[in-house]
């Protein structure tokens, strides 16, 4: 029986409503101005471009997730992926929708204003203090600029936000079944948070640490069963993130199914696993390495540059530049580009010919091989002479006879490293071997060296004694095989097909894949250069620096990210007042001077919790970096202080204080950066309050 | 109640993370705790005549081993017997230098020989080598030249025993660091086994090495610390005061021994700041007498320090007053006080003139002299010039001439001299390049200009041209050698000559960055001063440089270690050891010898000690989850339990940390790092195996009734033991030296022992 009438009462919270629409007014207004590449979008919208090709990429900069939201906004705004990411300041072309581009990093920057405000009354603070949180975060200028553009700082500090959020909600309404899916969703964008930046880490770590010690005080309260609490935490907290990042890279790996750019990077039998490239030249190879195969062995270090064994007709010079005497025979090295000297024969030792017999007799682990170099048939010969840039390392040579009594030393023993059987034989793609010397028991290694000219500039490989367990430099991959079949010097005629054909893509699992990929981003390293506007964490304080984003072509506007020095400074002295007054608490505590009641001290500790502990782990760990490090690193901290100030404000006034006190943002002079206002040079030099800001001027 | 207050602690105390579980204790323990403490303390004063050397009088709970101080004393002697023993036998082998004996036996020469050097350490080390070395009669005069070099005649021996004394104390100190933690005889002993008989240990204590130097500081100030943590109930007696003064003492030792020592400190300030947080929570106690204890922890543990750091380098000093190799390092000020340097009661012409040959030295601390050499900026760094650095060390190619901008050479027979605000070019002496400056970036530093060598014989172009700026000068002003502040405008751009102390890679040899920075605040990396000055026109007088004061010398010597450390960075081709290794014993270091016919030692951790100690930090936190998780759910336990679980939360969560403190710091170094470092994180990791596996061991009775627990108990200490001595008699050739075949043929007496592929005996 239906009741009428049928009521539904809401209540609006129309200031939040009103904070939104004015979040999304500054966030979103004339988004697609400027349009042309702004800074890191450069960097960024190469990889939304590969997305919508489909083209794999390794960005070692961070997880994929915040690349795939990107790719989303683009994939909605139907871009092709077909613009040239060159330089910043390029003009985007019409067919590109540069809005809808940036829009979801935008709509994330507009939604932390909202979240911030909710945050605030979840740490049980007023509804004005919520105000000024959210207008603190409103009137940033550094973070309206972050949100403008296709980067990923908005989709950080937004997950971050949600999970602190929905955490809290969490711990505070204790009575509920609905609050696990608050945990769950607080569980859920953590893993978003660290799927968009490693960053996002810290705050993760942070927030399971305060989860923790919930936990810990629930163990001690003997008046409930906590075991079925416990294990609910445990799953929704680290288990289901876990989880999603797992699945991050899923999707990663699913949609980007076609080789790439940095194909080089990862080993062979991930190539293999890539729709052209590499499988389009290894499908139908003969899986089995036999006596008379040809190959190309490639190195499985990926630093400095991937390359493959090398000779060719130049040999070491008798004399180096440091007056070290050499064997002058025929130059080895590794060379980083497809060659015809790359191939090599794998000859049986006791055996003159260089073809495979039939049936054909796979090389095993540990048989002694000896390896023709393809074009000037010259064996892969190594000796007691030091190497060229390596002098600890022996030389490895194409022998020649130069009748010096230095016999040849030519015999290689195939040590299969990633074997699952003794007696297992040598695979193509699969298979990593080491080449270990016969007479001297060195192992064959890409030293990482370039040699000078006279081995132009490729890189140097020696023989090293030293049997150091576990590098990747000694490992060598045959990548491209086939049988061969001419025994005289006319090897590229005919490639014959073997029947014992592979299917290498179905080889590799995924997890296999993730695990590479990961181990990979983790430690493949770009080389760190000072960058122009890069900072150190202690200038971010005083914002000492700034960055300029952006530079019309022709005019002085000009885009920076720089933050408002009001509300910086604001949360700088309310992170110290928090301190101070902490700590004057702590010790009037512990004499047994109770200032606060027990609830309002239980507040004012989860409020440094969540801002001050907040901002330490996001800033702190920097301080310890050796990377090229921005001030837009700095913004995930500066969110948790902004949410801070008003809190402690609130705080003071009640606590504290008996009168009131108001602070005005002065936003309006800088705001014009962020929105990439034209000005004349002379409004430029006043909007100059420090030395150290590189305001550009464009020369008459 | 008590447990509130725990977690309110908890909830603010972001910072002490690793004091956690130590908050943890409810309060009801604690009284407990004092209970048996005040007992502790009555038979303390009972026996107070045979407390003297601070070990014998100790209360033993209940352990089977309870034993009366006669009999703990005999063990002590037998402890010490020994370490002495194992640390002294076979010193003087081998006959000749091994490993890093190479510089601090040459240091300790220098000190005998009053010659100056530089090392990237604290010096006490090293004077306490070089004393030793004085007193058995060396002379100093043994060049140290390489490892493998042959003493032949001369005294090592004395500068050995000192290490090996020293060295010996380690297994002792820890023996009763873990006695008076944990009041358990078993606990102590099998910390001392663990110690005496690790290869590592030994082998580190037998040469001329700062480390047994470092450790035997190191653990003396920890030992000093527990000793006072002891006497908490009777402040401001006698002993109170030795041991506060005596971790003191230690403490300046360690850090005056290598800055690793900065790790101790702060495991000592973080144990008094809990002892203070302690003492202020005693509502019993006035705020008078707070402030007593906080000044006399502040007198005992930072003064008593600093003032015996600041005298050791005050003594070394004093004592080192000859030139020699390390002068480069140092500003122009501080090498005039060397005798035989040519700044010592220097004689040039006083003001700097055209024509003059000159070198120029930055004036930061460590700044080194201007230098250019025969090599190019590689490709794709600015222009493809002749390099411009800055060098530490005198060269011929640090030398300069000043000349007009416009002709080569001044026609007149009087000298011109250079003054303020003259536009000068510096002619590179060996090159014959200009100093040369372009609107290129520089190599490192990408907010600056690139500076270069440019032209040939002295012939540029106007990028060459230099304005000279005294600083705080007017027009007009002359230059002062070695006293005047100059600066070196760049005319066409308009930035300042600046050294930005980054060291260049490879192909800069690396050196100092110098750079033409466009920001012109005067910072004494802008700043250079004129160090050596030839003019054959001008009159030679004698310069009285202005001394520097002590605090002066004593921070810049600072700041060039400090340098000196983060400039070691790992060389490609070098072994380089990666902190993860050490623990696990993965791979040692070669002292010396590498052929099978020569007498070989390598130091590598006893792999059965090392990889106990591994299994107990595995251990050790399962076990303190379980036993803070029963103890925070309030479970009814026993007494015997309660105490083990207090035992090993609070004085093994002391170890513990620090453990972490001598550790995990390496992981954020970028310095090249050796095994070596963890030989102090590996006694504090020792002292923790011997505190987990006792209690392991006394836990027998969770699983077997009574009888039956205590035979499984001997049972496993025996095992314990055995299993330790046995490794010891398999591995003591590693240190003892070894000659014959490699461990990998047949026939070595290492032969089998090869565990893991990657020790290279």
């Amino acid at each position: 029986m239906l009741q009428l009438p049928l009521v539904v009462t809401t209540q609006v919270d129309l200031v939040l409503v009103l904070v939104s629409l004015l979040a999304f007014w500054t966030r979103l207004s004339r988004l697609s101005s400027p349009n042309a590449v702004v800074f890191d979008e450069v960097y960024y919208g190469q990889f939304v471009s590969l997305y919508m090709k489909r083209v794999f990429f390794i960005d070692d900069s961070g997880p994929p997730l915040g690349h795939m939201i990107m790719a989303l906004g683009a994939y909605l705004g139907e871009f092709d992926g077909n613009f040239v990411w060159n330089r910043i300041g390029a003009e985007y072309p019409s067919s590109v929708s540069v809005w809808s581009l940036r829009l979801l990093p935008a709509v994330c920057g507009a939604l932390c204003v909202p979240l911030v405000y909710l945050l605030t009354l979840e740490l049980k603070f007023c509804h004005l203090s919520a105000l000024g949180a959210s207008a603190l975060l409103l009137l940033e200028n550094s973070l309206i600029v972050q949100s403008r553009f296709m980067l990923l700082e908005s989709l950080l500090i937004f997950f971050v936000l949600v999970a602190l959020l929905s955490y809290l909600k969490f711990h505070n309404h204790p009575n509920s079944w609905f609050r696990y899916c608050w945990l769950l969703l607080s569980g859920a964008s953590c893993a978003a948070a660290v799927g968009v930046k490693y960053m996002g880490v810290f705050s993760y770590l942070l927030l399971v640490g305060v989860a923790s010690l919930h936990t810990w005080n629930l163990i001690g309260d003997r008046t409930l069963s906590v075991c079925v609490q416990c294990v609910c935490r445990a799953v929704c907290l680290l288990v289901v993130p876990v989880l999603l990042y797992v699945f991050w890279f899923y999707l990663h790996l699913t949609l980007l199914h076609r080789s790439g750019p940095h194909d080089q990077l990862m080993s062979s039998a991930f190539q293999a696993s890539l729709e052209g490239g590499l499988s389009r030249i290894t499908q139908g190879q003969p899986l089995d390495v036999s006596y008379g195969s040809q190959v190309t062995l490639r190195s499985s270090a990926s630093q400095p540059i991937p390359c493959w064994l090398h000779s060719h007709k130049a040999n070491y010079p008798i004399r180096y530049e440091n007056g070290r005497g050499s064997s002058h025979q025929q130059q080895v090295t590794c060379y980083p580009f497809k060659d015809v000297n790359n191939w090599w024969i794998i000859k049986d030792a006791g055996r003159q010919e260089l073809v495979v017999s039939s049936p054909p007799r796979p090389v095993r682990h540990g048989d002694v091989i000896q390896l023709v170099h393809g074009m000037t048939s010259r064996f892969l010969n190594s000796h007691d002479v030091a190497a060229p840039m390596s002098p600890h390392s022996q030389e490895v040579s194409g022998y020649i006879d130069f009748n010096v009594s230095m016999a040849a030393q030519n015999l290689w023993r195939v040590d299969i490293s990633n074997r699952e059987a003794e007696s297992e034989s040598w695979k193509t793609i699969m298979s990593e071997v080491r080449l270990v010397h016969v007479n001297t028991s060195a192992v064959l290694k890409l030293s990482g060296v370039s040699l000078p000219d006279w081995g132009f500039r490729q890189l140097e490989v020696v023989a090293e004694k030293l049997f150091k367990a576990h590098s990747s430099s000694l490992g060598w991959t045959v990548e491209e095989h086939r049988y061969g079949t001419s025994q005289e010097q006319k090897e590229r005629e005919a490639e014959l097909h073997s029947p014992t054909h592979i299917d290498v893509d179905r080889k590799m699992s995924f997890w296999a894949k993730f695990l590479e990929l990961q181990w990979k981003m983790l430690t493949v390293k770009q080389e760190d250069s000072e960058h122009k506007y890069s900072s150190s964490p202690l200038e971010w304080i005083t914002m000492e620096t700034n960055i300029a984003y952006w530079l019309h072509s022709s005019t002085n506007a000009q885009i920076h990210l720089i933050g408002n020095p009001v509300s910086w400074g604001v949360a700088h002295l309310s992170l110290l007042a928090y301190q101070l007054l902490a700590a004057v608490y702590l010790l009037r505590r512990r004499r047994g001077l109770k200032d606060l009641p027990d609830g309002v001290w239980a507040q004012f500790v989860c409020l440094g919790c969540v801002c001050v502990g907040g901002w330490l782990v996001n800033f702190v760990p920097f301080l310890l970096m050796e990377k090229t490090l921005f001030l837009y690193h700095y913004l995930p901290a500066l969110c948790y202080l902004h949410l801070l100030s008003p809190a402690l404000l609130e705080h003071t006034h009640t606590h504290l204080l008996r009168y009131t006190h108001t602070h005005s943002p002065a936003h309006r002079s800088t705001h014009r950066h962020a929105l990439g206002v034209c000005l004349s040079a002379s409004q430029l030099q006043a909007l100059k309050w420090r030395d150290s800001w590189d305001i550009l001027y464009r020369r008459r | 109640m008590a447990k509130e207050e725990c977690i309110t602690q908890l909830n603010t105390a972001g910072d002490t993370s690793t004091l956690r579980h130590r908050r943890t204790v409810p309060t009801s323990s604690e009284t407990l705790q004092t209970l048996s403490e005040d007992r502790r303390s009555q038979t303390a004063e009972l026996d107070d005549t045979q407390s003297s050397n601070g070990t014998s009088a100790h209360f033993s709970p209940g352990g089977h081993f309870s034993q009366d101080p006669q009999s703990s004393r005999v063990v002590l002697m037998l402890v010490a017997g020994l370490c002495f023993a194992t640390r002294l036998y076979k010193i003087t082998e081998p006959p000749h230098v091994c490993w890093d004996e190479t510089h601090f036996g040459k240091m300790g020469s220098y000190y005998i020989n009053r010659t100056f050097f530089f090392d990237v350490h604290p010096p006490l080390a090293k004077m306490l080598i070089g004393l030793a070395g004085y007193m058995t009669g060396y002379d100093g005069t043994f060049p140290f030249g390489k490892p493998g070099d042959k003493y032949e005649h001369h005294n090592y021996w004395g500068m050995r025993g000192l290490c090996a004394v020293l060295g010996s104390f380690l297994p002792i100190f820890a023996y009763v660091i873990v006695q008076d933690l944990s009041r358990s005889y078993t606990a102590a002993l099998i910390t001392a086994t663990l110690l005496i008989f690790d290869t590592g240990c030994i082998t580190i204590s037998q040469y001329i090495l700062l480390d047994p130097i470092l450790l035997f500081f190191i653990m003396a100030a920890v030992l000093s610390m527990v000793k006072f943590n002891l006497q908490r109930f009777r402040p401001f007696t006698s002993y109170w005061w030795l041991w506060l003064v005596l971790t003191g003492v230690n403490l300046a030792g360690a850090l005056g021994v290598k800055f690793v020592g900065l790790f101790v400190i702060l495991l000592v300030g973080l144990n008094t700041v809990w002892d203070l947080w302690r003492i202020l929570g005693d509502l019993s106690l006035s705020l008078v007498e707070i402030s007593k204890h906080f000044l006399a922890r502040v007198v005992g543990l930072i003064l008593v320090p600093l003032f015996l750091y600041v005298t050791i380098f005050a003594v070394h000093f004093v004592v080192l007053n000859k030139s020699g190799p390390g002068d480069g390092f140092f500003s122009s000020a501080f090498q005039s006080r060397l005798i035989g340097n040519n700044l010592h009661n220097a004689s040039m012409p006083e003001y700097l003139a055209y024509g003059s040959t000159i070198t120029v030295k930055n004036l930061r601390i460590a700044g080194g002299y201007l230098h250019s050499h025969w090599h190019l900026y590689p490709e794709g760094v600015g222009a493809r010039q002749q390099q411009v650095t800055a060098y530490l060390h005198k060269d011929y190619n640090n030398v300069w001439l000043v000349h007009k901008q416009d002709n080569n050479a001044s026609q007149s027979v009087t000298a011109d001299l250079v003054r303020h605000g003259d536009i000068i070019r510096l002619e590179h002496k060996e090159t014959t390049r200009n100093l040369h400056g372009h609107l290129h970036e520089a190599p490192l530093t990408k907010k600056h200009f690139q500076v270069t060598g440019y032209g040939i014989n002295g012939t540029g172009d106007t990028n060459d041209l230099w304005q000279v700026e005294v600083c705080g000068g007017q027009k007009g002003d002359v230059v002062k050698v070695l006293r005047s502040k100059i600066r070196f405008l760049h005319r066409a751009t308009g930035c300042v000559l600046y050294s930005s102390g980054k060291t260049l890679p490879k192909w800069g040899w690396e050196q100092v960055e110098v750079t033409c920075s466009p920001y012109l605040k005067e910072t004494p990396s802008s700043q250079w001063n004129i160090e050596d000055h030839i003019n054959p026109k001008l009159p030679n007088i004698s310069l009285s440089v202005l001394k520097p004061h002590f605090l002066e010398i004593l921070l810049e010597s600072h700041i060039v270690m400090i340098r000196g450390n983060s400039g070691l960075k790992p060389k490609d081709n070098e072994m380089n050891s990666k902190p993860w290794h050490w623990p696990i014993n993965y791979q040692g270091l070669r002292f010396s010898g590498v052929n099978d016919t020569e007498y070989r030692v390598y130091l590598l951790g006893n792999p059965v000690v090392w990889w106990m100690n591994l299994a107990s930090l595995g251990l050790y936190p399962i076990m303190v989850a379980v036993a803070s998780i029963t103890l925070q759910r309030g479970f009814s336990l026993g007494q015997k339990r309660i105490e083990h679980s207090l035992v090993l939360m609070r004085e093994g969560g002391l170890l513990l940390l620090g453990w972490l403190l001598h550790y995990a710091p390496f992981y954020t170094m970028g310095r090249v790092l050796y095994f070596h470092h963890y030989f102090p994180a590996m006694l504090f990791s020792s002292m923790l195996t011997g505190i987990t596996f006792d209690v392991l061991l006394k836990s027998t009775d969770l699983l077997l009734r009574p009888p039956y627990s205590d035979w499984l108990q001997r049972l496993g200490q025996m095992v314990l033991l055995f299993s330790v001595l046995y490794s010891f008699y398999l591995f003591h050739p590693l240190s003892y030296g070894m000659t014959g075949p490699l461990a990998h043929e047949p026939g070595s007496a290492m032969a089998g022992q090869k565990w893991m592929d990657s020790w290279e005996f």
